[in-house]
């Protein structure tokens, strides 16, 4: 290009933004006065006769299929309900050896028959896994973890939880794996596929609770099967992205040596993509423990129960308790499955143990292990203790969190309310007029032609079936205030995280401790803080935009971070050589050069904070999330899903407006073209 | 899980020294719902306990309150100890309709709820509780979003309880903040309760607040079914809604099915019956003083003996 074309296509580009702006701004001022100047109510209010009752033939398609479906010899119900049973069976038993104990007999005439696992092995095992995996370090951390459910009275309840993700987890993999490479195999299934991905991820579980609830039944199974869908599209997607990065080399070697296609797959391709395969286990572990809360909702029990009755009782230590112990959980599997992705498969096969070196290092632990699982449950028959953990040496800081919540309360509420009067008056609530004021039928032109400018008509076309869609279900208004409540979030969260993001790639101190916190926020459940944000701050979009930022910033620093490391050193020397100052190797090398990244973190910030909206309808938004949530609780199918698949569109408009916008950037500066 | 483990315990402890148990019509595990409430928890627990005595099998399965209606209607669930006249009758009475749930008769308990205010707030506005009162302290009631209008919390909207109707019927100077959860109404009273601030809310019985917190319920003009209905009855001739909130009985509902499949325990659960104080003495002392459910319930058993063997003898 052309200097003089460049800048041309600047102020062009100048140009629309402010025109769109400014119009979007007189329309959402003016635009009722208009209409009603004209007398065209309709401009504003989109009428009710033009609404398509799409939640009601939902609701009764939905009923329909619980009741008089069937495939010929059976009905839908019963086939889901033989699935329940299906899943029932192995969940029982793992539940059984972790938790209850095994029993002969039901009810009162049931006889112990064996014991759950007994706490001690249980530590003594995962040590074992962890050293297995890598070292004594990660040894001890694991077995630090677990001593700490145990200390802290939350065993019980972790072990139901354990069970439910040890059930999980293998069955998300392995559907991942096996759609992974259907749709590596066959194109038709990878397009078939992405829609349907999409949508996994971005409808908000409450909105397909109640279907699921209604085919699967009451029970811990129903929880199960509502886990597995939402921690399974990463697996799905990573596995295709392993399968296609293998080098084609090692491919046609393989089939040259004489493997089937089925040989080359499974012994080749799928043993060579195993790191990368990792990671996706790692994400539907971490997935499946952000499910714990939900779940618990619907009768998985553990530690998500412990959270929500503490909350509920306004136990706020013992709610942080609880939900820490999903913290340490969560940290022990990621760290635990991060290290056999890190393990390279040739010097220490998985699976064969046909190396002599192998035998011996692997024989005694096994042996030790299973020593001293014998003798833990024989010295357990006659010392309790070592069965169950003795409930006078448990610990709890309950009464520590309550003071400190107090404390803060009593002293500093003026000044609190004080910087949030300022906020929301300066800036939440002149948003929410504005966006709240565009008249659906500008919203609908100004989305198109968004799309059409950021990804051409492509793009333009999926900008106004999607918004089109959102306003003939009657849901243009709570669909503004959700985007107003995820907007400043997103805002707020890329102001605090990017930043910070920066100074921890630059800082490797800074690094450790801000990974250590985003970890926590990610995996403590959101509801911990939530209740004390309430006391604090008082119900209302101030507390449920502070937990969305909470949740949210992850990714805004780790994107960023990652983005200014992964920088070719050599272009910082040359700036260091031309002599930049610190600043100007910010500004001019670090910051554009990671833009790419840091918008893709953006991406990521605005999902998370779309799937937090339904976890602030808690306390009390009115927007999108709070439709969701209404409709769970009145088991409204139809409702639930249109609500949800509203927020699911203005995530995924929102993540196509922002990859365009990242190739862009890409391609200004030269980056990757 | 704990829980159930232990008062399977409890359970098979006190079967070893009181026998009462006859023949039951089937071993099958009769399953009863819990919510997240401590109230719903101990009166199922109760009635669980009872029916063990009796010599049935019992299962607790965790269902939300307003969903296990679909549990109960196909017959996944069995039994719901806890349906609120004022925040379950629409979803108990389609359910009764379908004929596949049956409505079991009061549990005893009146649930109550209304607009509350703690007792220090009586100082600024002595003329409380009476609800004419409440436009002349609406200053005192409000806070820097809401003035000069008051600023009262309401339940989460999922809950029902028509107070922007009532707040527009009473022409009352009032904004209704909806609270989106249980949790979070009492997290901003005790906060609150702790600044000795103002706080006008929904509260209802029976609950631990009223319990913790001194107060006082406002008293609106009385309810009755024309208020509800009839806009040219009550104080505002134009509007409905021009009343309390009505008081009404905690029902127990079933799966239509337990009346042929368990007749004794069917009995059983008709005959059940506790009262209000009971209750709220038992929910202080779990969520007050924190005692354990299965200790609260099994002290229950021991001084209510003739009481539940009046139930499963009849």
């Amino acid at each position: 290009m052309t200097k003089l074309a460049q800048q041309l296509a600047q102020s062009r580009n100048f140009w629309f933004w402010t025109t769109l702006l400014l119009v979007s701004w007189v329309l959402s001022t003016y635009g009722r006065d208009l209409a009603k100047a004209v007398d065209a109510k309709w401009l504003i209010k989109f009428p009710a006769a033009w609404r398509i009752p799409m939640k009601g033939e939902i609701s009764a398609a939905m009923s329909w299929l619980v009741e008089d479906a069937h495939f010929g010899l059976f009905t839908v119900t019963e086939a889901t309900r033989s699935i329940t049973w299906l899943l029932e069976q192995p969940y029982q038993l793992v539940l059984s050896l972790f938790a209850s104990g095994f029993y002969q007999g039901v009810g009162q005439d049931a006889v112990l028959v064996f014991p759950a696992l007994s706490w001690v092995f249980v530590i003594i095992l995962v040590m074992a896994i962890g050293h297995y995996a890598k070292d004594w370090w990660l040894s001890s951390l694991v077995g630090i973890a677990f001593l700490y459910l145990a200390v802290f009275g939350q065993w019980d309840s972790s072990m139901v939880t354990l069970a439910s993700i040890a059930i999980a987890v293998p069955i998300g993999v392995w559907g991942g794996i096996l759609l992974g490479i259907a749709a590596y195999k066959w194109w038709i299934v990878e397009l078939a596929l992405r829609p349907l991905l999409d949508l996994m991820q971005t409808i908000p579980v409450f909105a397909y609770l109640v279907p699921i609830l209604f085919l699967f039944g009451f029970g811990p199974v129903s929880a199960l099967v509502a886990t597995i869908i939402y921690a399974m599209p990463p697996m799905v997607r990573i596995t295709t992205l392993a399968l296609k990065s293998v080098p084609t080399e090692l491919k046609e070697f393989s089939l040259m040596a004489g493997c089937t296609p089925r040989q080359t797959l499974w012994k080749v391709l799928i043993p060579s993509a195993k790191p990368t395969l990792m990671v996706g286990v790692n994400q539907v572990i971490m997935l499946s423990l952000n499910m714990v809360i939900i779940a618990s909702m619907i009768g998985a029990g553990g530690l998500g129960y412990d959270v929500l009755a503490s909350l509920r009782r306004l136990d706020i230590g013992g709610g942080l308790e609880a939900g820490v112990a999903i913290v340490v959980l969560a940290i022990a599997l990621d760290r635990v499955s991060q290290a056999f992705a890190l393990q390279r498969s040739p010097d220490r096969p998985l699976y064969a143990g046909n190396s002599t070196t192998l035998r011996i290092m692997n024989y005694p632990r096994t042996l030790i292990v299973l020593l001293s699982g014998g003798a833990i449950f024989a010295i357990g028959s006659f010392v309790p203790q070592m069965q169950t953990f003795p409930e006078a040496y448990e610990l709890t800081t309950g009464a520590i969190w309550e003071d400190v919540i107090r404390t803060i309360n009593v002293n500093f509420f003026d000044q609190l309310e004080a910087i949030k009067t300022t906020l929301l008056s300066v800036f939440l609530v002149p948003v929410k007029r504005f966006l709240g004021g565009i008249p659906w039928i500008w919203g609908l032109l100004a989305v198109s032609l968004i799309g059409w400018r950021v990804g051409g008509w492509k793009v333009c076309l999926l900008a106004f079936l999607l918004t089109a869609f959102i306003i003939v279900n009657g849901l243009w208004a709570k669909a503004m205030t959700t985007v107003y409540l995820c907007g400043i979030s997103v805002l707020i969260a890329c102001v605090i995280g990017i930043p910070v993001g920066i100074l921890s790639a630059l800082n490797s101190r800074v690094d450790r401790i801000v990974s250590g916190i985003i970890d926590t926020l990610q995996t403590l459940p959101s509801f911990v803080y939530l209740i004390p944000v309430v006391m604090l701050f008082r119900v209302g979009d101030f507390s449920a935009m502070i937990a969305v930022v909470l949740y949210a910033i992850a990714p805004a620093v780790r994107y960023a971070a990652q983005g200014v490391r992964s920088i070719n050193p050599q272009l910082i020397e040359a700036g260091i050589v031309s002599g930049c100052t610190p600043f100007q190797l910010l500004r001019r090398i670090r910051v554009p050069l990671a833009l790419p990244e840091i918008l893709l973190g953006l991406n990521q910030t605005i999902m998370l904070a779309l799937s937090m909206l339904v976890i602030t309808a808690l306390v009390g938004t009115r927007d999108l999330g709070q439709e969701v949530y209404i409709a769970l609780t009145k088991a409204d199918t139809g409702r639930g899903l249109v609500a949800g698949l509203a927020i699911a569109f203005i995530a995924i408009l929102a993540d196509r407006f922002v990859a365009a916008g990242a190739n862009r950037a890409k391609q200004r500066y030269g980056y990757e073209s | 899980m704990k829980r159930i483990f232990m008062a399977g315990l409890v359970g098979l402890a006190l079967l070893a020294s009181t026998t009462v148990r006859a023949d039951v019509e089937s071993k099958d595990p009769i399953k009863l719902t819990l919510h997240d409430w401590t109230g719903q928890l101990l009166t199922t627990n109760l009635m669980g306990e009872v029916l063990k005595k009796a010599g049935y099998n019992v299962d607790y399965v965790q269902a939300d309150y307003i969903a296990q209606f679909a549990g109960l209607k196909t017959g996944d669930l069995h039994v719901a100890m806890e349906i609120w006249e004022t925040t379950g009758r629409e979803a108990m009475d389609e359910a009764t309709a379908t004929g596949k749930v049956e409505n079991l008769g009061e549990t005893g308990m009146q649930a109550i709820e209304e607009w509350w205010y703690p007792a220090y707030m009586k100082e600024k506005c002595p003329g409380l509780p009476d609800w004419k009162a409440l436009n002349d302290c609406a200053e005192a009631f409000s806070t820097a979003e809401t003035a000069p209008k008051g600023r009262y919390l309401g339940a989460p909207v999922t809950w029902g309880g028509f107070d922007d109707e009532r707040v527009e019927a009473l022409e009352l100077d009032y904004e209704v903040v909806h609270a989106g959860t249980d949790a979070a109404l009492f997290a901003e009273l005790e906060s609150a309760y702790q600044r000795k601030a103002p706080i006008l809310l929904w509260v209802y019985a029976p609950h631990w607040a009223p319990a913790k917190f001194e107060g006082e319920w406002v008293e609106f003009p009385k309810y009755s079914s024309e208020c509800y209905t009839d806009p040219s009855k009550g104080i505002n001739p134009d509007m409905a809604y021009d009343c309390g909130k009505p008081r009404g009985p905690i029902w127990k509902v079933s799966w239509a099915g337990l009346k042929d499949k368990w007749p004794g325990a069917y009995k059983i659960i008709k005959a059940f019956n506790i009262n209000n104080e009971e209750m709220g003495a038992m929910v202080t002392a779990v969520d007050l003083e924190n005692q354990k459910i299965e200790d609260v319930v099994s002290r229950w058993m021991s001084q209510n003996e003739d009481r539940w063997k009046n139930w499963i003898s009849q």
